[in-house]
């Protein structure tokens, strides 16, 4: 599946004496991870569909550090905070889009008192903007009658308050949004964060994902929506523990707008 | 007349506030055994937080039940309290309910304080059997085995008998009050102890007088050893709820503070001018410790946390860890930094004012690192929370010390932050192959 992305680099655009509008912060997982990368190409499939002028850092782009903050290693976190501030501050970068909720809180929150400033958006925000001002529009037809339930990213939802922006993508597509017992605030973790997703679990009787998966497939939904990598891959261990994977797909907001887009 | 009652109240009420103020310089001074950090900006947030957490209880009423019956202890207990100003004024000068003079607002005000001394009673009642019969899973948790448990049954107990001798004193002050003896001047409504009343029917006035005294007496006596208990309590969250949510952190909760020690090595170190061979600017200043691994190490605010925590277990019930049986408990993080902190303020008593080493430390004889490695960091404890304590940064700042101090990091994490140091992610992939998703 090779269709033609655009997908411009920080260096190429200054090359060529341009600014983009945004940067899209791709991310560890968004970069390296089989299924994560199936989430990247559908946020730039959308971003190139509305002509969204953004650029991305390529080979020049690191791991925020947030893993190794989370994990305890606050010396790799500032180094790693360090140099890609340096490297943005010199890009003049201004906003930051991404898919990684970890990523957004981290270049949100932890990166301004090390000197970078920059407005920082999620990509189910940047989404929903997208739609508001009908740069993109989709297929509203492609989930008529499917049931979806959103899983609350932790580092999108309790850490940053951002509980609607992806609903209300959701309810643009004529779907049935069903809330799982424990939504927003309340949300159980997929498990996967503070550095859990890189260890195996301490000990205990059941993982993490499983139980989460548990509330989701309560609900009976078609998709389990989420607006994370990491939560994403946790969600899907969950469905495959479960032996739903033919029933229930596991599926990025952006990948559930891009597939519904007349591509 | 005698002033021997007038002396005996006076010096009771002496020792009362007397001992509870030694135990407060006490607490203040352990809390200030923490690290310095600043929670003075922003003010008006910070009242607000205070009104709206802990003076409105908006987040106990999150679970309605509970929230509900937590409401009506504590307007109780905030209202019934108005009584002791005129129990003490009574007390010291000898006087008979010197308030009654508000004539019709005195009959409102005592008549509101028996009915909600009944919803008291009636609720401490439901509060000991959710505790103790139905065994709601965060009050039957193994975290409470031992004297945590007989703490949360003795506050209960603490509440039954102090509003039981209160209508008794009121019964028995309005039996005498109908019998016009001495100064039992006719003052106030009792809408709650008049049903009691009946019972004094056929005594002496003597014997009924000796009650009234007694429930009196042991009603006041027993509002000081409460509130001199309250130092050895979790219930010292009834004051400390107030500063512990003025104080807590207002950033987003997703925000892990940045570490300034750390900042300024990593600064020199990336500063191609810098000169590794300089001498240090004070050779004799303690290289900063990365992390904690005792209480010492956290900041006063993390004390105070510690300290204000009623170790009601929600944070636990909600832990995603915890829910799967993983050994961690929130919960059980804030009393154990509060045990470690009592346990080294002690050893500061004894000391003459100075810690000495006691070869312990939260780090391991408290926390292990199989609980702190447990955490997925998701702030469902701090969210869940009813006054704002967050057990997670005390989760991280151990971590931290684990980390840069032990390297004592589960080797899978070595791994994962030696390919960020090597490749600038946390799997062994080339950097140079960033953008290969776009062509796959």
């Amino acid at each position: 599946m090779s269709e033609n992305l655009i997908v411009p680099t920080m260096a190429d655009m200054m090359a060529e004496g341009k600014q983009p509008e945004i940067l899209f912060w791709v991310g560890s997982a968004g970069s390296f991870d089989d299924r994560a990368k199936k989430i990247t190409r559908a946020f730039v499939k959308i971003l190139n569909k509305a002509n969204v002028n953004f650029a991305v850092l390529g080979t020049e782009e690191s791991c925020t550090g947030d893993v190794a903050k989370r994990a305890g290693n606050e010396f790799l976190f500032q180094m790693q905070a360090l140099m890609n501030i340096e490297l943005l501050n010199a890009y003049e970068v201004k906003k930051i889009v991404t898919c990684d909720p970890h990523s957004f809180n981290c270049l949100k929150n932890e990166y301004p008192s090390l000197g970078g400033n920059y407005e920082v958006v999620h990509h189910t925000q940047f989404i929903q903007q997208l739609l508001k001002e009908g740069r993109i529009n989709f297929n509203k037809e492609t989930y008529k009658g499917s049931r979806i339930t959103f899983h609350d990213p932790c580092y999108l939802g309790r850490a940053n308050n951002e509980y609607q922006a992806p609903r209300e993508i959701l309810s643009q597509t004529n779907a049935a949004i069903v809330e799982m017992k424990r939504s927003k605030s309340a949300a159980l973790c997929c498990g996967a964060g503070g550095a859990q997703m890189f260890k195996e679990p301490e000990k205990g009787n059941m993982e993490i994902n499983v139980l989460r998966t548990q509330d989701a497939l309560e609900t009976t939904p078609n998709i389990i929506a989420t607006g994370c990598p990491y939560c994403n891959t946790m969600m899907t261990d969950g469905v495959k523990f479960a032996h739903k994977e033919n029933e229930v797909k596991v599926l990025d907001i952006a990948e559930i707008i891009a597939n519904a887009q007349d591509l | 007349m005698s002033f021997l009652d007038n002396i005996l109240f006076a010096l009771l009420l002496a020792a009362g506030i007397g001992y509870f103020t030694i135990n407060v310089k006490k607490l203040i001074r352990n809390i200030k055994l923490g690290q310095d950090v600043d929670r003075t900006d922003n003010p008006s947030a910070r009242w607000k937080n205070m009104t709206m957490v802990a003076l409105g209880q908006s987040k106990m009423v999150k679970r309605p039940i509970a929230g509900f019956l937590h409401i009506v202890v504590y307007v109780g207990f905030v209202i019934i309290n108005i009584e002791v100003i005129e129990i003490i004024i009574d007390g010291l000068f000898g006087t008979h309910r010197v308030l009654s003079f508000m004539g019709g607002f005195y009959d409102f005000l005592i008549g509101s304080f028996e009915i909600l001394a009944l919803l008291v009673l009636v609720t401490v009642i439901i509060f000991w059997i959710r505790r103790n019969v139905t065994k709601i899973g965060r009050f039957a948790s193994a975290d409470l085995d031992g004297k945590p448990r007989n703490d949360a049954n003795y506050i209960l107990y603490f509440e039954v008998v102090l509003m039981t001798l209160f209508l008794l004193m009121n019964a028995a002050d309005f039996h005498l009050q109908n019998l016009g003896i001495g100064h039992y001047n006719q003052a106030g409504s009792f809408p709650i102890s008049q049903y009691i009343a009946p019972v004094f029917n056929g005594m002496s006035e003597g014997l009924v007088v000796i009650i009234e005294r007694t429930a009196w007496w042991l009603h006041i006596a027993g509002i000081l050893v409460f509130l001199n208990y309250l130092y050895f309590s979790k219930h010292l969250h009834i004051l400390l709820a107030f500063p512990n949510t003025f104080y807590a952190d207002l950033n987003p909760k997703g925000k892990l503070n940045n570490l300034q020690s750390v900042t300024n090595e990593v600064k020199l170190m990336m500063d191609p001018s810098a000169d590794p061979f300089a001498a240090p600017a004070n050779p004799d200043a303690v290289p900063a410790k990365f992390g904690a691994s005792d209480v010492q190490d956290l900041n006063w605010v993390q004390l105070l946390n510690a300290y204000s925590c009623t170790e009601c277990g929600r944070c636990t019930s909600s832990c995603p860890a915890n829910q799967t049986g993983k050994k961690l408990s929130p919960r059980k993080i804030m009393m154990d930094t509060r045990d470690r902190l009592e346990e080294v303020g002690r050893n500061i008593d004894l000391n003459k004012g100075v810690f000495v080493d006691d070869g312990k430390s939260l780090l391991n004889d408290y926390i292990t690192p199989e609980e702190l490695w447990a955490c997925t960091t998701c702030n469902a404890c701090v969210e869940e929370c009813p006054i704002n304590i967050s057990p997670l940064s005390i989760i991280i700042d151990m971590r931290r010390y684990l980390v840069m101090e032990q390297s004592a990091a589960p080797m899978e994490l070595n791994n994962m932050m030696s390919n960020i140091e090597n490749n600038g992610a946390p799997w062994p992939y080339n950097q140079m192959d960033r953008l290969n998703w776009i062509n796959e």
